[in-house]
């Protein structure tokens, strides 16, 4: 589904890659966990599989397009749920979805349905028509989520997607995410937490300094660590206790 | 096309849910206009309603004094004080509660007839034409100055438009004295006109005109195009902080995500903001039509103009949206493109001509205008309104406005291709 060959990335100014002679492979309806400490390069490596900087060297495929060939089909085939709220604060949620789905291309009643299910699923029906700035942290992330899956995509990158909300509302997008594997969706997403990581995804690649430090099913790689009894302990003795702190 | 009905949409939301800077929009140019027309009225008015208060002292209490008064009265645009001393009037204009003091001589009268009367016999000796037994005896008549005393604050033009007229009305009452002297000298019978003393050369305001169809220039029909389009070109500001804000909210790297292109989100926006423009200019247009009159202003004249008065406002429109993407595209923060994009009209404005005529600057400024897209679009709206040109005659100027649109916008999609190429 999703093939990385050697892909780099050196910011301009920057003295070390953010991410470095990357391999990687990830089949079609995994749901795989990008993990790793601040600055590991998680958040360069989905923008780079989703079209958003350039590769410094490498290549990558997603579902056999690549984005020089391909560019509109690439994206038409994915979705990006970014860290921020990527949402115009004095629209609705219902105009935010409909502008944003209609970038994608779609409308008339299909939109209207995709957005009617997918507001009513996450919790969001009666808020329909409320401007998104009257919205708690919780409720955007969950908009935020769902303007990235009104096309139905073939691949979902997530980039912390339940940062900052209440147990909730985390429970609900990891509900609904796990829902949208079941109907065929590929999952790539990033965490910092690790619990939800080890019993959401299906397989996690630790990264860091933007290298692959190891990659497998959750289960088997805390197996395999002596001592280890969660994910945090493999991640721990995988990236070391050691702050990273970047300026 | 259906992406780009969305984007159109939603920037239409967009710009109405931001009330306040809506009513900006609309009510900056609305004061503007109305401002700067009453401000500029007696300008352009051939009757003037306002009357500046000039001080005089008349120590010469004469002919010459009475005919300078008589004409200072009749000029309909000073209203004469008399005083009696000049310290009282110097101290009056000194403290700026007056523009102008005119202090006309003691003896102006009888020393000029006099000088007059000397170079007039002295002229005739030399022709042989002195009656006997006169014995011409030289005075000694001193050179007499009237003295205009001018608030320092007064205007470089007030002052030389006082300075001629008076020097104008001086000269002919010399004229006249001289034409009088001879005329004494020459007959005897005060009923006979030796000489005609009317002036001969006179000049005539005529504004040309076309298909007769006479145009008379007021400060509406200056003032209305003028700072219309000063408005139109202040879209540069919101449109370009409508764009950096997009790229703060992250919904602009969202936007990239999406198959579609910078050219159909750049599209939304031009169509939604050469929509405001439009909608700025009727309202200019209902002012100058409407409320104008009733403020004692003229009224603006668009009797058979319309059309074409939209076509320039819609090129105007694309011209200024065009700058406005292309200030959005570059700029990073509101920091950058607020005071930029606001200097930067400022700028295109003085240049285009908005607030002092092109052909008043120095030669280089004149040359820099034409690079101005405002001129283009202000010479479009004048040959409209004032030289009632016809469509083929404005396609320079709109052709002008159209390309500066096609590149500023092409240059902004460029860049961002560059920017973001991945």
């Amino acid at each position: 589904m999703i093939q990385i060959n050697k892909l780099s990335k050196k910011y301009k100014d920057a003295d070390f890659h953010a991410v470095s002679d990357l391999d990687l492979s990830i089949d079609e309806n995994e749901i795989f966990g990008l993990l790793g400490p601040n600055g590991a390069g998680k958040t360069t490596l989905i923008s780079m599989l989703g079209s958003l900087i350039k590769p410094s060297s490498g290549s990558f495929s997603i579902n056999g397009l690549t984005y020089k060939e391909n560019k509109n089909d690439l994206k038409q085939i994915i979705g990006i749920v970014p860290q921020e709220y990527a949402l115009y604060p004095s629209l609705t949620a219902f105009e935010n979805l409909s502008y944003f789905g209609g970038m994608y291309g779609l409308k008339g009643n299909t939109l209207k349905q995709s957005i009617g299910s997918h507001l009513e699923i996450l919790g969001l029906s009666k808020f329909t028509h409320k401007k998104i700035d009257s919205f708690s942290g919780g409720m955007k992330r969950r908009i935020n989520l769902i303007a990235s899956i009104l096309h139905r995509p073939k691949v979902l990158f997530l980039d912390e997607p339940t940062v900052g909300v209440d147990v909730q509302s985390k429970n609900v997008i990891i509900d609904h995410l796990k829902q949208l594997n079941a109907d065929g969706t590929t999952i790539i997403y990033t965490s910092h937490h690790l619990n939800e990581a080890e019993h959401f995804c299906t397989r996690i690649a630790i990264i860091d300094h933007g290298q692959l430090i190891c990659q497998g099913q959750p289960k088997k790689l805390i197996e395999q660590h002596e001592n280890a009894h969660n994910l945090e302990d493999v991640f721990l003795a995988k990236t070391g206790k050691a702050l990273r702190d970047h300026a | 096309m259906h992406k780009l009905w969305a984007s159109t949409y939603k920037e239409f939301l967009l710009i109405t849910r931001d009330i306040g800077g809506l009513a900006i929009l609309f009510i900056m140019p609305i004061l503007l206009v109305i401002v700067i027309t009453l401000v500029q009225d007696s300008t352009f008015k051939t009757i003037n309603d306002t009357k500046i208060p000039v001080l005089v002292v008349d120590n010469d209490k004469g002919n010459v004094s009475h005919e300078i008064l008589e004409n200072l009265n009749a000029s309909n645009s000073l209203e004469i004080v008399l005083k009696a001393s000049e310290k009282e009037v110097v101290e009056l204009v000194l403290s700026g509660k007056y523009q102008l003091a005119i202090v006309i001589p003691k003896n102006l009268s009888d020393n000029l007839e006099k000088k007059v009367a000397e170079n007039v016999d002295g002229i005739l000796a030399k022709f042989g034409l002195e009656e006997e037994n006169t014995e011409t005896t030289k005075i000694d008549i001193p050179n007499k100055e009237i003295k205009l005393y001018f608030d320092p604050a007064t205007q470089r033009s007030f002052k030389n438009s006082v300075k001629s007229g008076i020097d104008r009305m001086i000269s002919k009452i010399e004229t006249q004295t001289i034409y009088k002297a001879f005329q004494e000298q020459l007959t005897d019978d005060g009923s006979e006109a030796v000489f005609e003393t009317e002036s001969f050369i006179s000049f005539k305001e005529i504004i040309p005109n076309k298909d007769n169809q006479e145009v008379i220039p007021n400060s509406t029909q200056h003032n209305i195009p003028a700072w219309t389009l000063f408005a139109i070109f202040f879209i540069v500001l919101p449109l370009s902080i409508n764009m950096v804000k997009e790229k703060t909210q992250g919904t602009f790297v969202r936007l990239r995500t999406h198959p579609v292109s910078y050219a159909t989100v750049l599209g939304g926006k031009t169509i939604v903001y050469v929509a405001v423009c439009l909608v700025q200019f009727a309202i200019m247009l209902v002012l100058g039509v409407y409320l104008f009159p009733t403020m004692g202003l003229p009224e603006l004249d668009v009797s058979g103009k319309l059309p074409l008065l939209f076509v320039v406002a819609v090129f105007a429109g694309l011209a200024a949206v065009g700058l406005g993407l292309l200030l959005g595209t570059v700029a990073k923060t509101q920091e950058q493109s607020a005071p930029f994009g606001a200097t930067l009209v400022v700028i295109l404005a003085a240049l285009g001509g908005v607030w002092v005529p092109v052909f008043v600057m120095p030669g280089f400024m004149q040359l820099l205008s034409n690079l101005s897209p405002m001129n283009w679009g202000l010479n479009a709206f004048y040959d409209v309104f004032l030289r009632n040109a016809n469509f083929s005659e404005i396609i320079p100027e709109i052709g002008l406005l159209f390309l500066f649109f096609v590149v500023t916008t092409l240059i902004s999609i460029i860049y961002n291709e560059r920017k973001n190429a991945v």
